[in-house]
């Protein structure tokens, strides 16, 4: 398996499932963006608040947040995007008076088909464009949505023939077509309704944008714990349970349970990450794989514990290239 | 009679509802099972997110909007008595707002026309929550066909799970809705005011103005359907609040779900909404939380760490093992169990918070794997039943 370059590219969109740690994922990957030296933005698609939990701070704004150093942190507002939208491009004095425009706007952008998208690909787009940061990571709206707004782009411009939004929508198309520039990563956990919709995702991005998948994470995969000998041991220990509740007290029964049930528990999850991965080698995508914490941690630490099994995933040494180093 | 029986047997409609990947499905068909094995009642599943095995362990070769029966020979060749006849369909959304559109439409031209509209594919997509709209429709169909006794609902994966409850709410706001009126004023037309005029040459500039023509086209073509909307809407909004409809709410004892549950069962008593049952999924055995497992772990990791213990060479020959793989073993499930009575403790403290805010908490423990066939279905509505 090659290890996939994702902390080379501009920006990297991590979706998933929800529940199986796309947010945790995204962050913990700017955590390793952030320490090997490079300038990080991560950003969060929806108003949830759960990137500013991971992070332990109160709320995350339009505005970036520095949150560590070179890792600033921002929520998506579309409105305050169409705002900077309109004073960078369009020029319109007395911004004052958008306040009742920006909510018919909103309205207008929610039943037309893309402009709610552009908006917020514009605006991530843009920011890699610019500079700003060497790696914008977009913790992005779960599974079925995030495709609808990768192609936002690519629907404008089929729809919309003239306009400004028109002209623009070619500058976004090449940052998000090229595979050095731009990535998608799907997280997923050891189960059998994410393992479908991650493949079901691959597809649908390769069906309706030109936007490239970079790896798929698996979360919370329980390790093994016995070997296969060991195995046949820990199967038959139920026929020597009362000579180890003589020796441990009543409460060995549960000791033994936990032992079966997390056993079963690995094995099936194997099976389906089985299934995941003989169809990523088909279209040669990597997979990577942080192990379960079993809610040992909270906040910020389980960013962190995330972030040092995916720099191990990574490669150790994940130091940026070289004319990114030293500050801009 | 128990509580779940009870329910199964006195309502016409039940919402499943939770988050999504709790195994609302799942406990949704088992609910379906429950009921025909008891009742002599005509039953009908609704699902919206089938595991891909359902249908199969259903015996279907796929489920579609139409209701298709079970096939009662396959129940007993499972080894499973039934009383009532089980019924599946699926929610299609695609099929769904074309067939809306056809239904509602005044007349063949419109329809024709809104199917044409090349914006038609991407707005039907997008707005009033389509998923929870059609969903309610269909239900509202279902039920008025008066075929069936009890529809057992899985409702949609959204990121609010009673959204759907407020779509045909949202469905007749948005058609006496200011915005929508101004939507369809013809795009060039003198009737613009001067107070939307600045926002017309912005959108007119970004967009351009044959893109909003498009959506002004669409929407007043949508405006001739609002009567026929509307009125089902509230009709579907009735259905929802009367006394024969009653809702389940669906959950794990993670953190998030759980989290999400309460917020649900706070909503839905907020709403004086009934709530029938909470359904606790893949739970962990309880006692895997007793103090006494924690020290018996304890107590074990200390033994087999001590080579002069002969009590557990004893135990090897018993079990005809090498006594230090067998310590080996017994250390590595010693040493694991501390962090799946971490777990554990934490599931039992979310299920007493639940189960303090509704009864009954009905747990189901997690089986190996998602249910393939209908006797793992039926082990878990008995366990539903149990209670």
């Amino acid at each position: 398996m090659t290890t996939p370059p994702l902390l080379d590219l501009d920006l990297v969109f991590v979706t998933g499932k929800g529940g199986t740690g796309k947010t945790t994922v995204a962050a913990a990957l700017a955590e390793v963006a952030a320490a090997s030296g490079r300038r990080t933005l991560v950003c969060a698609m929806d108003a949830k608040g759960a990137l500013a939990t991971a992070f332990d701070v109160g709320r995350l704004d339009f505005v970036p947040t520095e949150v560590a150093p070179n890792l600033h942190a921002m929520t998506m507002s579309t409105e305050e995007a169409l705002r900077e939208y309109l004073r960078l491009f369009v020029r319109i004095p007395l911004l004052a008076r958008i306040g009742p425009l920006a909510s018919t706007f909103d309205f207008v952008a929610d039943a037309a088909p893309g402009v709610k998208e552009i908006l917020a690909i514009g605006k991530l787009t843009y920011e890699v464009q610019e500079e700003h940061y060497d790696l914008v990571v977009v913790d992005a709206e779960a599974t079925g949505h995030v495709v609808s707004q990768i192609a936002a782009p690519k629907v404008i411009a089929e729809l919309v023939k003239v306009g400004l939004v028109r002209e623009q929508t070619q500058w976004m198309l090449d940052i998000l077509e090229d595979p050095a520039r731009t990535g998608v990563v799907v997280t997923t956990t050891p189960e059998e309704m994410p393992v479908i919709e991650t493949i079901e995702l691959l597809d649908k991005l390769a069906a309706d944008t030109g936007t490239s998948a970079s790896a798929v994470v698996a979360n919370r995969v329980l390790p093994t714990n016995f070997n296969r000998n060991e195995l046949a041991i820990a199967q038959r220990l139920e026929d020597i349970v009362d000579e180890l509740t003589a020796i441990a007290g009543d409460g060995v029964g549960a000791v033994l349970d936990a032992a079966q049930i997390l056993e079963r528990r690995r094995a099936v999850g194997a099976e389906h990450l089985d299934r995941l991965r003989s169809h990523l080698d088909e279209i040669d995508l990597p997979m990577l794989h942080i192990g379960e914490l079993f809610a040992r941690s909270h906040g910020r630490r389980v960013v962190n514990q995330v972030a040092e099994q995916l720099a191990d995933e990574l490669g150790a040494d994940a130091a940026p290239a070289g004319d990114r180093m030293g500050p801009r | 009679m128990t509580g779940l029986d009870a329910l199964l047997a006195s309502r016409e409609m039940i919402l499943v509802t939770g988050s999504g990947g709790v195994g609302k499905t799942t406990i949704a068909a088992a609910l379906g099972l429950a009921a025909v094995e008891r009742q002599q009642r005509s039953v009908l599943v609704v699902t919206v997110d089938p595991a891909r095995r359902l249908a199969t362990a259903l015996g279907l070769d796929g489920i579609g909007n139409t209701p298709i029966e079970v096939d009662p020979t396959a129940f007993s060749d499972a080894g499973v008595d039934i009383r009532g006849r089980l019924h599946v369909a699926m929610l299609d959304t695609k099929a769904g707002w074309d067939e809306l559109i056809r239904r509602h439409a005044p007349d063949a031209a419109t329809r024709d026309a809104v199917l044409a509209n090349p914006l038609y594919d991407n707005l039907t997509g997008r707005f009033v929550h389509s998923h929870d709209y059609l969903a309610m429709e269909q239900l509202h169909d279902l039920h008025a066909t008066g075929t069936y006794d009890l529809v057992i609902v899985d409702t949609p994966p959204s990121r609010n799970a009673l959204s759907i409850l407020d779509a045909p709410g949202r469905m007749a706001d948005f058609f006496g809705s200011r915005l929508l009126r101004w939507l369809t004023v013809p795009y060039r037309s003198r009737l613009f005011s001067a107070a939307s005029r600045p926002f017309q040459q912005i959108a007119d500039r970004i967009l351009g103005s044959r893109f909003l023509q498009d959506i002004a086209d669409f929407f007043i073509l949508f405006q001739r359907m609002e009567r026929g909307f509307v009125r089902r809407a509230r009709e579907v909004e009735a259905l929802i609040a009367d006394p024969r409809t009653s809702f389940v709410v669906v959950t794990t004892l993670e953190a998030a779900p759980a989290h999400e549950a309460r917020f649900l069962i706070e909503e839905l008593n907020a709403r004086r909404l009934p709530l029938g049952a909470v359904v606790a999924n893949r739970v962990l055995p309880d006692h895997l939380a007793d103090r006494a497992a924690t020290d018996a772990a304890a107590t074990l990791l200390e033994v087999v760490g001590d080579v002069d213990d002969q009590r557990i060479d004893e135990a090897a020959r018993r079990l005809d093992v090498e006594a230090s793989r067998l310590r080996r073993v017994l250390a590595k499930a010693a040493t694991r169990f501390d962090d799946v009575s971490m777990v554990a403790s934490r599931e039992v403290d979310r299920r007493d918070e639940l189960a303090a805010l509704v009864e009954p908490l009905i747990p189901v423990p997690w089986s190996s794997g998602d249910v393939h066939d209908l006797a793992g279905l039926a082990s878990i509505a008995e366990r539903l039943r149990d209670g």
